[in-house]
């Protein structure tokens, strides 16, 4: 365990390091993105720019713009360079709707796509399965834009049912939180439900034709208690891989799309505006935070696997 | 009314598949009493499997298509709702499947699996369950059966695994046991010691089993009745003593003439029979065997029915034209039983 946990620690450094160095070099190759240029605004001369050049050390080669801007995310004192704003504080701010965001659509996905997996393996091949399998790829293949666009626009402009997008933080009010946050959920949700019983249902499948499944039935125990802790629990492997990375990725601002629709300023969003404004810092940031909850999450699904399977074992190989 | 333990009468499996319909089991008849082992021999592919899965209502693939009649006592089976199956399942007839590496489930310990089974039928706890589990452990030769009621099925070999499951069978008690190719994955050394189990098992009991294999070294070791199967249908029905020391029909003939024998001189090949078992998707008309049988003749155009061909022994059935006397004579191949190469 101990070395499980030192070999996943290292291998996390290393991703981190990897990640932010090429994102690092993706914005250097962006043409006309030019920092000294962008601060020092549009009427500005050449000498000012100059300066700004001189004062922000983007003259120096980029091994040491690179080395100075790590040096500042690892002390906490990163600066935008559009709003000059400490990019920390932030996103410190726009965490907290990312991650209601996620938890909820997680719980939300998961919870759905393991259902709607589960009715479709129990009714394969029937009316109920095939008329899920259409209802999954309608789910798969309309963008989250679309939906979102779609579903604010009939059930918050036109019914008024639902509030038409925005945060509102939940220690402030429970109840308009929820009532803020059950459109993004369920817009966010729909992709991942449609791949996830996709996924569970063929992972189903297979697993009821295992032998050790016929052993079970040939035990005379109910065909309920056959299906849950025999074949669920079995089929539910790649699910978690799945959720897991997914999960992260929507934490470390993946959710740009839907962040942006419903208008929750998250991180994602943030994320999405710092890209539009070549702004370095929190580009950065952002990139290495998701990467940082991919990492760890995928850790914890290495435990959980070893949970749900005895036959795997944590090495630290 | 019979008083046999199960009767099998007329049973017909069939699978539509996308190249037309396979005839898996067709027209089986048979019984087994209280007590007594019945071994069904035959090659893979002969619907001995099928028909042993068939009696517990497991096969249940949407294409299969069932007919004839299977009764348990009062009880048909066939066709029975899945709570009447249920009900029996486990708690009186009990199945031992071939391979014990998959049989098991991977994710839980072996004693909440065999506990499992128990719960399903009495209305013991789960720690009363667990108790029950460790004795049957126990019973069935498994050392420190205490602590391996924890273990995981990947912790124990192969035949301790399989003593799992016989164990399992047990648990209740079964008046049935019906075993599919039990021994078939595990060495001879723990064969032989789960063959004793079964055995065991009747003794103590009074079970009946049906043994499905396609091994006549352990039908000659354990079985009382045998049943050969070719292609879907019994070819030959009798005793051991029977079906070793007078078979009579080719089919069983060539199965006994290709059992490699230690005590005999070594042959320079080892008999086989020459061809291959028919597609069921469209069987040989006539004698099932007839296309690779070397004594095949005009009659057997048309299908031998299973019966008594000699007076002398009611019991015995076979499905071959040939006269008892041609095939005494026939049966012979260098000083032993066997077909001859066609």
């Amino acid at each position: 365990m101990t070395r499980f946990v030192v070999r996943r620690l290292i291998s996390m450094v290393l991703v981190l390091f990897a990640i932010s160095v090429l994102t690092f070099l993706i914005f250097q190759a962006i043409p006309n993105g030019d920092p000294a240029a962008r601060l020092a605004g549009r009427t500005s001369t050449p000498e000012t720019v100059a300066a700004i050049r001189k004062s922000w050390g983007f003259d120096q080669p980029i091994y040491e713009q690179y080395l100075t801007t790590m040096k500042k995310i690892l002390s906490g004192e990163v600066i935008s360079y559009a709003q000059q704003v400490n990019v920390l504080h932030e996103i410190e701010q726009d965490l907290p709707a990312t991650l209601s965001l996620a938890i909820g659509a997680g719980i939300i996905w998961l919870a759905l796509g393991v259902l709607f997996g589960l009715l479709s393996a129990m009714r394969a091949g029937r009316f109920s399965d095939r008329a899920l399998t259409v209802l999954a790829l309608i789910g798969v293949s309309t963008p989250v834009f679309l939906l979102g666009a779609v579903a604010l626009y009939f059930l918050a402009f036109k019914a008024s049912i639902f509030p038409n997008g925005g945060y509102v933080p939940l220690t402030q009010d429970p109840l308009q939180w929820l009532y803020h946050m059950i459109l993004p959920w369920l817009v966010l949700s729909v992709l991942f439900i449609g791949i996830y019983s996709r996924v569970l249902r063929s992972s189903l499948l297979d697993t009821m034709h295992e032998d050790y499944v016929r052993t079970a039935r040939a035990k005379g125990i109910s065909e309920r208690r056959v299906l849950l802790r025999h074949v669920l629990r079995n089929s539910l492997i790649p699910i978690v891989s799945l959720w897991s990375l997914d999960f992260a990725a929507v934490i470390g601002g993946g959710a740009i799309l839907t962040e942006s629709v419903f208008n929750l300023h998250g991180v994602g969003q943030y994320a999405a505006d710092s890209i539009a404004q070549l702004d370095v810092p929190p580009v950065m940031v952002i990139v290495m935070l998701g990467a940082f909850f991919v990492v760890v999450l995928s850790a914890v699904t290495d435990v959980v696997f070893a949970l749900l399977d005895p036959r795997i074992r944590l090495t630290g190989r | 009314m019979s008083d046999h333990l199960l009767t099998v009468e007329e049973l017909r499996v069939a699978f539509r598949t996308e190249e037309g319909v396979v005839q898996a089991v067709d027209g089986v008849s048979f019984h087994v009493d209280a007590g007594e082992v019945l071994a069904i021999v035959g090659e893979s592919g002969c619907g001995k499997s099928v028909t042993g899965m068939t009696l517990m209502g497991l096969t249940r693939s949407p294409n299969a298509r069932f007919d004839g009649r299977v009764r348990w006592g009062e009880q048909e089976l066939l066709g029975a709702s899945d709570e009447a199956l249920r009900r029996i399942r486990g708690a009186e007839i009990a199945m031992v499947f071939q391979d014990p590496m998959t049989a098991l489930n991977p994710v839980q310990r072996i004693g909440k699996q065999v506990a499992e089974q128990v719960r399903a039928h009495t209305d013991l706890e789960q720690g009363a369950a667990l108790e029950r589990a460790r004795e049957l452990l126990e019973r069935v030769g498994i050392p420190r059966a205490g602590d391996r009621l924890r273990a995981y099925p990947h912790e124990l070999s192969g035949g301790m695994r399989q003593r799992v499951m016989i164990a399992m069978a047990l648990s209740c008690d079964p008046r049935l046991l019906i075993a599919d190719e039990p021994t078939t994955a595990l060495d001879v050394t723990i064969q032989a010691q789960i063959l004793e189990e079964v055995r065991t098992l009747r003794a103590e009991t009074n079970a009946g089993v049906i043994l499905i294999t396609h091994d006549l070294g352990v039908v000659a070791d354990v079985a009382d009745r045998v049943v050969v199967m070719y292609a879907g249908q019994i070819v030959e029905e009798g005793t051991l003593d029977e079906l070793f020391y007078d078979p009579r029909h080719p089919y069983t003939w060539g199965l006994l003439g290709s059992i490699a024998r230690v005590d005999r001189p070594r042959p320079a090949r080892l008999p086989a029979i020459a061809g291959a078992p028919p597609s069921l998707l469209a069987p040989p008309r006539g004698c099932r065997f007839g296309p690779r049988c070397p004594h095949r003749f005009e009659q057997c155009a048309e299908l031998p029915a299973l019966e008594a061909r000699d007076g002398s022994e009611p019991s015995h059935l076979d499905r071959c034209w040939l006269t008892p006397e041609e095939k005494r004579a026939k049966r012979q191949v260098g000083g032993q039983i066997g077909l001859e190469a066609a």
